[in-house]
Formats: structure tokens, C-alpha cells, sequence
């Protein structure tokens, strides 16, 4: 299972069934603790680079890309009832939403763990 | 971060205790901590939270007409500031406090502020005045070139300000300084402390039982370090002193309240004084009074989302047909709340205390009603 990354800090993990969503630790760590996270709805489509997802914490609201285009097809609603999950587990339970991704090739354009982490120190 | 930011005395503090360091009115300041705004929120309204607020205007206006030390000299110095503010200062009891603002020729709010009058004897005829970091230089010039002939303002630029906020702010601060103890809210009180003298103020922006102490600079960090090792006490940044003043209902000064609002318009009537409104001798009466009789144009109230999603700065109020009512001035997460919380103007017909409302937030209308503030409730000590 490859995860590769965003400049926007989101991550997108495939495997057989489609592409998982979600944000990076780093991501997390900057905002801060999570109390409000709105999520599409199942077979909304978007295209690479929308708006997809809100997530907001005490002081500030961040939106989420859509790493590749798509549709979604399932959202994990345990981190609208506990925003909190995303500061717990930001790489793993706490993801966002599955796509069924429409042009699976956008992929290559993302970076990897290696070059997101050289990414990060740039910042 | 811009080299030429200030910093306050207890910068190398905030670092060492792993601040994030934000700019704020022109200085570097701590955000938070490692704690995160959440926990230090809910540490604040449970134990004591210590806030560096040295970015703030510390300033002695002393009358230039009287002897320093007489109730003659306090009634001078008093009608000389009465002039640029709508507060009843010359009413002021040795070591009592008001919160007030200055008015433009409009009515409109220049910044808030508290006005203290010293407890000393031998201090009468000055006033201790506490404003905003980011006014501050435009009040001083302000205060000093309006009264330039009949009153001295000294900037106290070696002075820090540090603020402990909390129920248990009292017990922490009484093992340093005794006698703080004994202070009602809106009191100050002088105290020596390691041979330097603080002024004391019981009073603070967070809803909170607690105390505003200025320092001489030098000893500002011995001082907060000292008070941190306390076991109740813990830093607190600016992320959550914005939480805790938008749950306790308090202004932010270029949010909430500006040079277009007038006192009525922001909710802060009480702070016109009884004797000055019937006097109408302050910046912009004749608006100030005919609002108050009229009613204003549009009104600070508190705003509560029906759901989760927090309503921020900028989003637009409208009514239940959508048309547009108003706009929120500060807005976010009340982590005691554990909900969403904001204030904001509307228009005075839309403005009554459970009055259905919607707030475009990203496009959509969410329901809200105006509710009344704070919506967490002060916990002031009045003895």
C-alpha cells in the first residue's frame, strides 16, 4: 500500500478498493485541536485541487483538496462525531473520505513519504 | 519572523517554555503552548492560567493644576480625562477601577480601556491607564496632545503585565504577594514585591476570577517564572485568551468595536457613567444619548449556532428570508461552551434575545439565534 502526499498536506493511500483521504500528522499538529469537521456527501465527484472537506479547530478553519479527481464513496463519520480522532490518529482512523479515483495517473504527480518529509523541512 | 517585531521581557520565558511565537500588534508573542489552545482554555476556567499582556499601553496621567495628593487634585485629573471619555471617573473611590472608552468627535470608540485611580494618598491627581498594544501609540498621542495643558502622561515602557486568570488565580498569587486576598473585582492595590513595586489589579478579560500585575521589566520574568512553579498555575497563550473573552461576552478592540461603533451600538452602555449622561459633556453625545433613547442602528449581540459548525469573522447574518442582517465580529469553538460561539452586529430590529437568524457559513445558511452573553457566566469576585 503506497501513501503519498500533497503540498497541501493531505495524504491518499490506495489499495484494491480506491484511494483513502486524509490529513498529514504535520497538518494536524499546525492546526491544533480539532473541534469541527464537515465532510462530503457519498457520490459527490470533485475534481484534483477542490474543495473537499472543512476542518477546523479552536481558532482557525482549514479547508481539504482533493489530492486526485473522483468520487467519493464512503466518509468516515467518526470524525464528525469526534473531531478530536484527527489531533489522535491523523494517518490512520481519523481518514476522511474514500474515492474511487477517475484518473488514477494523477497520482504520479504526488510526492512520496521520502520527498514530502524533505518537503516539510523547507517550510 | 520580521526582525523588527518587539518582544516583551518574558520572550526568552515563552521560548523555554516551547511557546508557538505569533506576531500580535507589532510584537512576538506566544500563541500557545504545548498544551494546545484547548487545554489551557479549560485549564484557565478550572485552575489559574498566567498570560503575558506586557504588549499592552501602561501609561500615568498626572494633573499638572493640583499637588499630586489631595481629592482636589483626583477631581482635576478626573475632569480632565472625563473629557475624552464617557465614564464616571471623578466617582472613583481610592483603588477603584473602570472600564471605559475613548470616543472620537463622533461618538465612534477610539479603544478601551481601564482607568484606575491609585490607592496611595500621595498618588492623588494621577490615574493609571491600561489600553490595547496595537492602539496604543495613537491614545497616548491622543490622551497627551488633547490635555497637553492641563496634564503629564507618562508611557510606562518599563513596566511588564502579567495576568492570572482563573478560580484558583487567587490562592496562587496570595503565596507571592499577601494581601491580594483581600481585593474585590475592579480593585488595585500597591504591593512591594523583592523590592520593586507592583500595582495589582483585580480584574482581567477572560471571565475569570483574577488579577492584572504590573512589574518593572526586570523583574517581570522572576516574577512568572516563580508564579509557574506553582502546581495550579500554567502559561496560557493568546489563542486561548481570544476563546475565553468571546465565551465571557468581552470585545475585542478592532473586532468587535471600532471608530464607526458607538458604545451603544457595542453593548457596553454600562459604561457610560449616570452624572455624564446627564451632564452630555463627552465626544459625541448628541449621538451617544439620542441611541440610548432611540435606540441604535444596529446592535453587539451574541450569536449561538444551532449546529457544530463554528461561524468565524466576516461570516454574514441574515434573516430567516435571507436578506442581510449583519455580520459576525468575532466567532469560534468555546471549548467550555463545547460549542461553537460568536457575537456580532445586527440590525436593531433583529436584535432581541432569541430572535431566529441565519449565518452564511461557506455558502450555506445555518440556523442560529441571538442569545444573550456571556454565554459562559463570570465569576467575578465582588468580597
Amino acid at each position: 500500500m503506497t501513501t503519498k502526499f500533497t503540498k497541501d498536506h493531505e495524504w491518499i493511500r490506495f489499495d484494491d478498493a480506491g484511494a483513502t483521504i486524509g490529513i498529514s500528522a504535520h497538518a494536524a499538529e499546525q492546526l491544533g485541536d480539532v473541534v469541527f469537521v464537515e465532510l462530503p456527501e457519498v457520490g459527490k465527484t470533485f475534481t484534483k485541487g477542490a474543495d473537499m472537506a472543512v476542518v477546523e479547530s479552536v481558532k482557525a478553519a482549514s479547508d481539504v483538496y482533493a489530492p486526485i479527481s473522483g468520487e467519493v464513496v464512503e466518509v468516515n463519520q467518526s470524525i464528525v462525531d469526534d473531531p478530536s480522532k484527527v489531533n489522535a490518529e491523523p494517518m490512520s482512523g481519523a481518514w476522511f473520505v474514500k474515492l474511487k479515483p477517475s484518473n488514477p495517473a494523477e497520482a504520479d504527480e504526488l510526492m512520496d513519504e521520502a520527498a514530502y518529509k524533505a518537503f516539510l523541512e523547507t517550510l | 519572523m520580521t526582525a523588527d517585531l518587539k518582544r516583551t521581557p518574558l520572550y526568552d520565558l515563552h521560548l523555554s517554555l516551547g511557546a508557538k511565537m505569533v506576531e500580535f500588534a507589532g510584537y512576538e508573542m506566544p500563541v500557545q503552548y504545548p498544551d494546545g489552545v484547548l487545554k489551557e482554555h479549560i485549564w484557565t476556567r478550572t485552575k489559574a492560567g498566567l498570560f503575558d499582556v506586557s504588549h499592552m499601553g501602561q501609561a500615568f496621567l498626572k494633573t499638572k493644576r493640583a499637588e499630586l495628593g489631595s481629592d482636589a487634585a483626583h477631581a482635576d485629573i478626573a475632569d480632565a480625562i472625563e473629557t475624552l471619555l464617557p465614564g464616571e471617573i471623578r466617582k472613583l473611590k481610592k483603588g477603584g477601577m473602570r472600564y471605559s472608552v475613548l470616543l472620537n468627535k463622533d461618538g465612534g470608540v477610539m479603544d478601551d480601556l481601564m482607568v484606575t485611580r491609585p490607592a496611595r494618598d500621595d498618588m492623588q491627581g494621577v490615574l493609571f491607564l491600561v489600553v490595547n498594544a496595537a492602539c496604543k501609540d495613537a491614545d497616548f498621542k491622543h490622551i497627551a496632545s488633547k490635555l497637553k495643558d492641563r496634564a503629564e502622561l507618562d508611557i510606562a515602557g518599563d513596566r511588564a503585565l502579567i495576568a492570572l486568570q482563573g478560580p484558583l488565580a487567587v490562592n496562587a498569587l496570595q503565596t507571592v504577594v499577601p494581601g491580594v486576598e483581600t481585593q474585590t473585582f475592579m480593585t488595585m492595590k500597591p504591593y512591594h514585591w523583592n523590592g520593586v513595586y507592583l500595582i495589582v489589579s483585580r480584574c482581567g478579560y477572560t471571565g475569570e476570577d483574577g488579577f492584572e500585575i504590573s512589574i518593572p521589566n526586570d523583574s517581570a520574568e522572576e516574577f512568572a517564572s516563580l508564579l509557574l512553579t506553582h502546581s495550579d498555575v500554567a502559561p496560557i497563550g493568546l489563542g486561548a485568551r481570544d476563546s475565553l473573552r468571546l465565551e465571557a461576552g468581552l470585545c475585542l478592540y478592532g473586532h468587535d468595536m471600532d471608530e464607526t461603533t458607538s458604545p451603544v451600538e457595542g453593548n457596553i452602555a454600562f459604561a457610560l457613567g449616570k452624572r455624564r449622561k446627564e451632564e452630555a459633556n463627552f465626544p459625541g453625545a448628541e449621538r451617544i444619548l439620542s441611541e440610548l433613547a432611540n435606540g441604535p442602528a444596529r446592535l453587539r449581540v451574541g450569536v449561538k449556532p444551532e449546529g457544530r459548525a463554528p461561524a468565524r469573522e466576516g461570516v454574514e447574518i441574515v434573516d430567516m428570508n435571507g436578506a442581510k442582517i449583519g455580520i459576525v465580529t468575532s466567532g469560534g469553538f468555546g471549548p467550555t461552551a463545547n460549542a461553537p460561539v460568536a457575537m456580532g452586529y445586527v440590525d436593531f430590529a433583529h436584535s432581541k434575545t432569541g430572535t431566529l437568524v441565519q449565518l452564511m457559513v461557506r455558502g450555506k445558511a445555518l440556523p442560529a439565534t441571538i442569545v444573550d452573553m456571556p454565554v459562559v457566566p463570570h465569576n467575578y469576585y465582588r468580597g
